[in-house]
């Protein structure tokens, strides 16, 4: 890992137009990602939390440039080529595609039931010309699909024949037969079993360090998040609420949302009951957003400040950010931690 | 505490294209009034469907095996609930004495009816109040389940709703009857966690309020620490372990139960490495013979746990393991 940015957005929202509506004033829009400032640094197994309907997936797809850049920048950087994905020429995205890739949630879904799995993994050489022959094909196949633990005798089946955790790995091997240097999944074990999420968890990672990818991982598994990054960021609303590297994430959230979601995951001692600090209310709706802080309809802390103005991030440590106007405040009030 | 649910060896088959499958294999537990059990397992484990045998809920190509015995202690006396067939009679299992919460709340409610309606019709149907008697309950429960503006709710269809505040809905319904059993399958699965952890707080609430028996299945054992009294972990249509909450998660004896709790991610130790159950669990159709467990545990014992179903032993008081390996330790 380097403090290289492979990708980096500035400024970057991204807006849907909602149908109906606005006949006399302005139409109504969803403002799915506003305003963000992210760095992925390379080779990082990066995380992004939230709960749903905070724009994680639709900053994952921006980033992908699967979903529209509405303004502000997304910029690719590796040792080879530079792109601004809000401009990018036709011929400049078949590249990208190449090296950027998405890992699905739903391994039933994800995957044709008519396709062997040798075709499924085959088809994005196949469908970007990465390979001359079809003995290249077969070769770069077997070696992905070693890597993900698929035997020979798998590659020949159809993909009812698998199960959840083995049809997740084809969906993997699939994503990463085109060798790409950033891959986004997106939820990639939600859909699994506990004893099976593990395995895939350890294949993600084991994979990572092997090939040297750069993961965004999104999930609303903070333990899943816990385990498996080494940065972490929290959106809330569209906004990014906090930044951190995982320990110092962990061990000192700023955020009250991030405080509140660490303490809302139930925890596995029987004797620890009811200690959660509880959030009241739900999410609102990205259409009509409350001014101010996001979080201020919320949050145990806010005030008048937070009704009215917005916070941005700023700088509350190593490569820690946060986006509160009161997290100094909270920080001195907070009693010393045992 | 005095017993409200008795299931004794319920087995359960269904006819389906590709052969009879066994979907739970002699399964045996009692639920005293205003006890929780978490009935926990991975999916295809059985869990829902040996929820759903309470209600008789299960579909048409199911066969209750002979020695099923299932029996609801009611204060008018004993429901035997095997012996039920019209419709009619089965009204007390199915919203009168037991209630169910399912996971999707909105696949649950009618999309073209309102909440209130929906509410109503089944006071209607399970009570002797009238129809504005019963509207006022409805609104009532809504409030105590914590929605707010409960009267305007009351109109308004599913759609119109959030997740969470559906899901409370859900629970404000099954517990508009009084129910003496609610059955809630996965209700926490499909929310968020801040939200997961309002719905938990509203039923532990709930729970101390109108003593009701719950048994809440999950397939998540952070949920199950923090609101069962006891867990029972299935294991392909077998009961592998029962035990109070605290004996089960600090002291897991089963492989299985032990593999799950290893293969969890803690947040107390971010560095304790995931270990994985190896393998998967096997399709209905190719169940192993002997211990179900045994292609993948790693301490199965040749020949035995290959041939011979093990019988539950005691490890503690109320605390019980099917496993050859823990029997073998304990002589």
């Amino acid at each position: 890992m380097s403090d290289k940015p492979l990708i980096s957005a500035k400024g970057l929202s991204v807006h849907y137009p909602l149908r109906g509506g606005g006949l006399f004033g302005p139409k109504p829009v969803v403002r799915a990602v506003e305003n963000v400032n992210i760095h992925i640094p390379a080779g990082s197994f990066f995380g992004l939390v939230g709960e749903s309907g905070s724009g994680k997936t639709t900053l994952g797809r921006a980033m992908l440039r699967a979903a529209p850049i509405t303004t502000g920048s997304v910029e690719y950087h590796d040792d080879e080529v530079t792109y601004d994905l809000a401009n990018i020429d036709a011929k400049a995205l078949k590249d990208y595609r190449k090296r950027a890739q998405l890992i699905f949630q739903d391994p039933y879904a994800a995957l044709s039931p008519r396709m062997t799995v040798r075709d499924i993994i085959a088809e994005p050489l196949q469908v970007m010309g990465l390979t001359k022959s079809k003995g290249e094909t077969d070769e770069r196949v077997r070696e992905i699909a070693a890597k993900c633990r698929l035997n020979l005798e798998h590659l020949r089946r159809f993909p009812h024949a698998f199960s959840g955790g083995q049809r997740q790995r084809i969906s993997i091997a699939r994503a990463l037969v085109s060798r790409p240097r950033f891959v986004v999944a997106d939820e990639s074990v939600a859909a699994l079993d506990v004893s099976i999420q593990a395995d895939v968890l350890n294949l993600l990672k084991e994979i990572q360090q092997e090939m040297g990818q750069t993961f965004l991982f999104i999930s609303h598994d903070l333990s899943v998040v816990a385990h498996i990054c080494d940065h972490v960021a929290v959106m809330y609303l569209g906004r990014l609420v906090e930044t951190a590297p995982t320990r110092e994430l962990f061990d000192n959230p700023k955020h009250p949302y991030t405080k509140a979601l660490l303490s809302a995951i139930p925890s596995l001692d029987p004797d620890d009951r009811g200690k959660a600090q509880k959030l009241e209310g739900e999410i609102p709706s990205p259409t009509n957003p409350p001014p101010g802080c996001k979080f201020q309809t919320r949050c145990p802390e806010a005030q008048d400040r937070c009704r009215v103005e917005e916070p941005v991030l700023e700088t509350a440590g190593a490569a820690h950010e946060v986006a509160c106007h009161r997290w100094k405040e909270l920080l001195a009030l907070q009693p010393a931690l045992a | 505490m005095s017993r409200l649910l008795d299931v004794e060896h319920l087995t359960l088959q269904f006819d389906t294209d590709e052969g009879r499958i066994t979907a739970v294999d002699d399964v045996s537990f009692t639920l005293e009034a205003g006890e929780v059990m978490g009935l926990v397992g991975e999916s295809g484990s059985g869990k829902s469907v040996t929820a759903k045998a309470l209600m008789k809920l299960n579909p048409g190509n199911a066969h209750y095996g002979e020695a099923t015995d299932i029996k609801l202690h009611l204060e008018g006396g004993i429901v035997d609930i095997m012996p039920l067939q019209t419709s009619k009679e089965m009204e007390i299992v199915r919203g009168g004495a037991i209630s169910m919460i399912f996971q999707e709340p909105m696949a649950s409610f009618a999309p073209a009816i309102s909440i209130g309606d929906q509410m109503v019709e089944q006071l209607l149907i399970h009570t002797d109040m009238n129809k504005k008697q019963a509207a006022e309950l409805s609104i009532e429960m809504l409030d105590h389940v914590g929605i707010s503006d409960a009267a305007t709710r009351f109109k308004q269809f599913a759609f119109e709703l959030s997740g969470g505040m559906r899901q409370r809905a859900m629970i404000a319904m099954a517990l508009s009857t009084k129910p003496k059993l609610l059955i809630a399958d996965e209700p926490t699965t499909a929310l968020d966690v801040t939200i997961q952890a309002q719905v938990i707080d509203l039923m532990k609430d709930l729970v101390a309020e109108f003593g009701m028996g719950i048994i809440f299945i999950t397939h998540d054992l952070g949920v199950v620490a923090q609101t069962c009294d006891k867990i029972a972990v299935m294991y392909l249509g077998r009961l592998i372990e029962q035990g109070t909450v605290r004996q089960v998660i600090n002291n897991p004896q089963h492989p299985y139960t032990k593999g799950l709790l290893d293969a969890l991610p803690r947040l107390d130790d971010l560095d304790a490495p995931l270990i994985p159950v190896p393998g998967d669990i096997p399709s209905p159709l190719e169940r192993p013979r002997g211990c179900v467990f045994n292609n993948r545990c790693a301490v199965a014992i040749e020949g035995k746990c290959f041939s011979e179903i093990p019988e539950f032993v005691a490890v503690e008081p109320g605390h019980t393991v099917a496993c050859h390996y823990v029997a073998e330790g304990l002589k």
